[in-house]
C-alpha cells in the first residue's frame, strides 16, 4: 500500500517524539515538520532528511499530499489551527488541551468516530488509565472511579506545570465521557526521585457488581490492546476486588524513540496519537 | 528583642487524618469557636490532603468540606480562616468555592522540588485579595539552596510567606536551622515551620526555627495530625511563654479547647508507636501511616516492612497508591 502522508505542527519534545514514532509506522509517511522559528527541533528533522518550514501551519494547509496533521503547539494556537485545517480537508490530531473535537482512546472509542476531523488526546493520564476504567465499567458497572497518576518530575514540561489543573479537570471528564464512570476524579503527583521513576497510574473504581473474575478478563483483555501500540504497558497488580472498590495499578514503561523510557506518559500520548492516525490511514484513505 | 510569632492552627486539617477525615459540621465549629477566643492567627480548615482531597486514595470526607467550612465561618470572628491546596489534587475551582465559602487564607502546598505547579493557585489567590503562603513540602528531601530556589518561586508570584513542612517529622534541630536560616538570609517575606513528631521533636524544632527567625508556626491542639502528629499548640503555646516569645494565643483557652472539644473525639492517643516512629526514621509522609495500617492488614505483611520500602522507594506526599503496591508486592514475593 501506499503510506499516508502527515505532518506535524511543533517540534518541541512531543513533536520530535511523534517524528520518530511515525518514521518506524508502514503506514504513515513522514513529510513536513513544521515550526514558527529556527530551533533545535526544526533541525534535528532536516537532519533526518525530513522537508521542514518556520511558516507554522501554512506551508502544509495547500498540501495535497497531506492527509494527517498532529498538532504538538499548544491549547491557544489548536484553536486557530483547528478550522483552518478542516477547511483544508485535512485530519487534526490534537495533543493540546484544547479540546475542539472528541476525546478519542484508540482501543476504546476510535471506532466510534468514524465521521470526525478533529480527535483530542485527552492528557498522558488520560491515556493509561481510560482504557482500565473503561474495560472495569463494561464488566462491572462503575458508579465511581478515580485515577491517580505519578510521572516522574523531569518528565513533566513547562506546559504541563501551568496549567496542571487542566490534566486533573480534563482526565476527569474523560473518565466520565469515554471510560464511561458515573463520576470521575484525577489526581496527579510528580515525583523528583533520581534515576528518574518509570510512570505509574492507579485506577480505583466503584462498581455495582464486583464479579472478580469478570473484571480480570476484561482488564486482562484490554492490556492486549493497549500493549499493541505501548509495548511497554503493564499490569502492576492483578485487579485487587475489596468489596465494591477495585484497584488496579499499572506502569507505563516508554519505547526511548526520542524521549528517554521513564518518560512513559509522553510515550503513551504519541503512541495512541500514531495508533489514531495509523488506523485512519487504513479507514479512510485505503492504506 | 523580643521575638513574636504568628500560630497557624492545623487541628481542622492536618488532625482530619488522625480521625480520617470524619469531623462533623458540630465538632469542626466548638474546635473553630474555642480556638478563635484562644488567640491563634490562622485556623486552617479542609480536608487533610487540602481542598478537593476527598477521595478513595486519601480518605472521603464523612461531611463535604464545603459545609464544615460553612460550619466554621460563621464562628470565627477574629483568625483568618484558613485552608490548604495541593495541586494536582484541588484545583483553582476548589480555591474559588473556598473563598466563596468564606476562606481568606490559603497555602498552597507543593513537594519541595515542585514550586513552580503552584504560581496559578498562587497568583489566584492573590488577585482575590487572599493572605497567601507557599508551602513546601518533605524539606528534609532537599538540601537548603535548592529549597531557597524554590522558595523563590512562591515569593516571586506574590506570596505573602513561605512555610516549610517536615512532612515527615525527619528533621533533627540542626537540620531545621539550616533550612530556615538559608531562607531568612536569601526571602523578602517571612518564613513558617510546620512540625510532625514522628521522632518527638516537634516541639523542639518549632523552637529551634524560631530561634532562626520563623515567625509562622503551625501546631494542632493535642497535636492531633497524621504520623504521631504535630507540635501540640498548647504544650507550644507554654513553651513560647517560657521562652519569652510572644504570641497572640491565650494558654488556658488553649488547654481549655483541647481539653473539651478535642480530646473527646481522638479515634486514639496521639502518640509515637512503632509504625509512626518508622515514618520519621525512614522518611516517609507522615499520612501514609493510617493507610499503611490498613494495606498491611489486608496483605498480611507488616506496617514497618512497608514502611521502609515507601522510603527507600523515594515516595512523595500524594502517593498513598503506593502503599498497596508496596503491600501487595511483599505479599507476592513472600509467596
Amino acid at each position: 500500500m501506499e503510506k499516508v502522508g502527515v505532518a506535524i505542527i511543533g517540534p518541541g519534545n512531543i513533536g520530535s517524539d511523534l517524528m520518530y514514532k511515525i518514521r518506524r509506522s508502514k503506514y504513515l509517511e513522514m513529510k513536513v515538520m513544521a515550526g514558527i522559528v529556527e530551533s533545535e527541533g526544526i533541525k534535528r528533522a532536516r537532519g533526518l532528511g525530513i522537508e521542514t518550514t518556520i511558516n507554522g501551519i501554512s506551508d502544509i494547509l495547500d498540501r495535497r499530499d497531506i492527509k494527517i496533521v498532529f498538532d504538538a503547539t499548544g491549547a491557544k494556537a489548536h484553536l486557530k489551527h483547528a478550522p483552518l485545517l478542516r477547511e483544508a480537508g485535512k485530519i487534526a490530531i490534537d495533543m493540546t488541551p484544547a479540546a475542539v473535537g472528541p476525546y478519542v482512546v484508540p482501543c476504546v472509542n476510535l471506532a466510534l468516530l468514524s465521521n470526525e476531523m478533529n480527535f483530542n488526546m485527552v492528557t498522558c493520564g488520560g491515556q493509561a488509565t481510560v482504557p482500565i476504567a473503561y474495560a472495569i465499567n463494561q464488566a462491572a458497572d462503575s458508579i465511581y472511579t478515580e485515577i491517580v497518576s505519578c510521572i516522574s518530575s523531569k518528565s513533566a514540561g513547562p506546559g504541563t506545570r501551568a496549567n496542571i489543573d487542566e490534566f486533573t479537570e480534563t482526565t476527569a471528564r474523560a473518565l466520565e465521557q469515554v471510560a464511561g464512570a458515573d463520576q470521575g476524579k484525577a489526581i496527579i503527583v510528580l515525583n523528583p526521585a533520581e534515576p528518574p521513576l518509570m510512570m505509574t497510574n492507579t485506577i480505583y473504581s466503584i462498581v455495582r457488581n464486583p464479579d472478580g473474575e469478570k473484571i480480570a478478563a476484561a482488564v486482562s483483555a484490554i492490556v492486549d490492546e493497549i500493549r499493541k501500540y505501548v509495548p511497554g504497558y503493564k499490569l502492576r497488580t492483578q485487579p485487587i476486588i475489596d468489596d465494591h472498590k477495585v484497584t488496579v495499578i499499572v506502569e507505563v514503561e516508554g519505547a526511548g524513540d526520542f524521549l528517554p523510557k521513564y518518560a512513559g506518559n509522553l510515550d503513551i500520548i504519541n503512541a495512541a496519537a500514531v495508533e489514531v492516525a495509523e488506523k485512519l490511514a487504513a479507514e479512510r484513505f485505503g492504506g | 528583642m523580643k521575638r513574636e510569632v504568628r500560630l497557624v492552627d492545623v487541628t481542622l486539617r492536618d488532625g482530619s487524618h488522625a480521625v480520617s477525615h470524619s469531623f462533623t459540621k458540630e465538632q469542626a465549629a466548638g474546635i473553630a469557636r474555642g480556638l478563635d477566643e484562644s488567640g491563634v492567627d490562622i485556623i486552617e480548615i479542609s480536608h487533610g490532603d487540602g481542598l478537593g482531597g476527598s477521595s478513595i486514595n486519601y480518605g472521603r470526607s464523612g461531611t463535604p468540606e464545603m459545609e464544615l467550612i460553612d460550619a466554621v465561618s460563621g464562628v470565627v470572628k477574629n483568625a483568618r480562616l484558613g485552608a490548604l491546596l495541593l495541586p494536582g489534587i484541588g484545583t483553582i475551582r476548589n480555591l474559588e468555592e473556598a473563598y466563596d465559602h468564606g476562606v481568606r487564607a490559603l497555602r498552597v502546598a507543593t513537594h519541595v522540588t515542585e514550586a513552580d505547579v503552584a504560581i496559578q493557585h498562587i497568583r489566584v489567590a492573590k488577585e482575590k485579595g487572599m493572605f497567601v503562603c507557599g508551602f513546601l513540602m518533605m524539606v528534609h528531601m532537599a538540601e537548603p539552596d535548592k529549597i531557597l530556589e524554590q522558595a523563590r518561586i512562591f515569593e516571586e508570584a506574590g506570596a505573602d510567606y513561605v512555610n516549610l513542612a517536615d512532612s515527615a517529622g525527619h528533621l533533627t534541630p540542626d537540620e531545621v536551622r539550616r533550612r530556615i536560616s538559608v531562607l531568612r538570609e536569601g526571602l523578602h517575606i517571612p518564613v513558617g515551620f510546620h512540625a510532625h513528631n514522628n521522632l518527638g521533636l516537634a516541639i523542639a524544632n518549632s523552637l529551634a526555627a524560631i530561634e532562626e527567625g520563623a515567625s509562622y508556626i503551625d501546631g494542632s491542639l493535642r497535636g492531633l495530625g497524621a504520623g504521631a502528629g504535630n507540635a501540640q499548640m498548647e504544650v507550644l503555646q507554654a513553651v513560647l511563654q517560657q521562652s519569652g516569645i510572644q504570641s497572640r494565643a491565650n494558654l488556658d483557652r488553649l488547654l481549655e479547647v483541647a481539653e473539651k472539644e478535642v480530646q473527646p473525639i481522638m479515634h486514639r492517643p496521639q502518640v509515637i508507636d512503632t509504625d509512626s516512629l518508622m515514618l520519621g526514621y525512614a522518611g516517609v509522609y507522615s499520612s501514609f501511616l493510617l493507610h499503611a495500617k490498613r494495606a498491611s492488614k489486608q496483605f498480611g505483611v507488616t506496617t514497618k516492612d512497608v514502611l521502609m520500602e515507601l522510603g527507600r522507594r523515594k515516595m512523595v506526599g500524594g502517593q498513598e497508591d503506593m502503599i498497596v503496591d508496596v503491600a501487595y508486592e511483599l505479599s507476592q514475593n513472600r509467596k
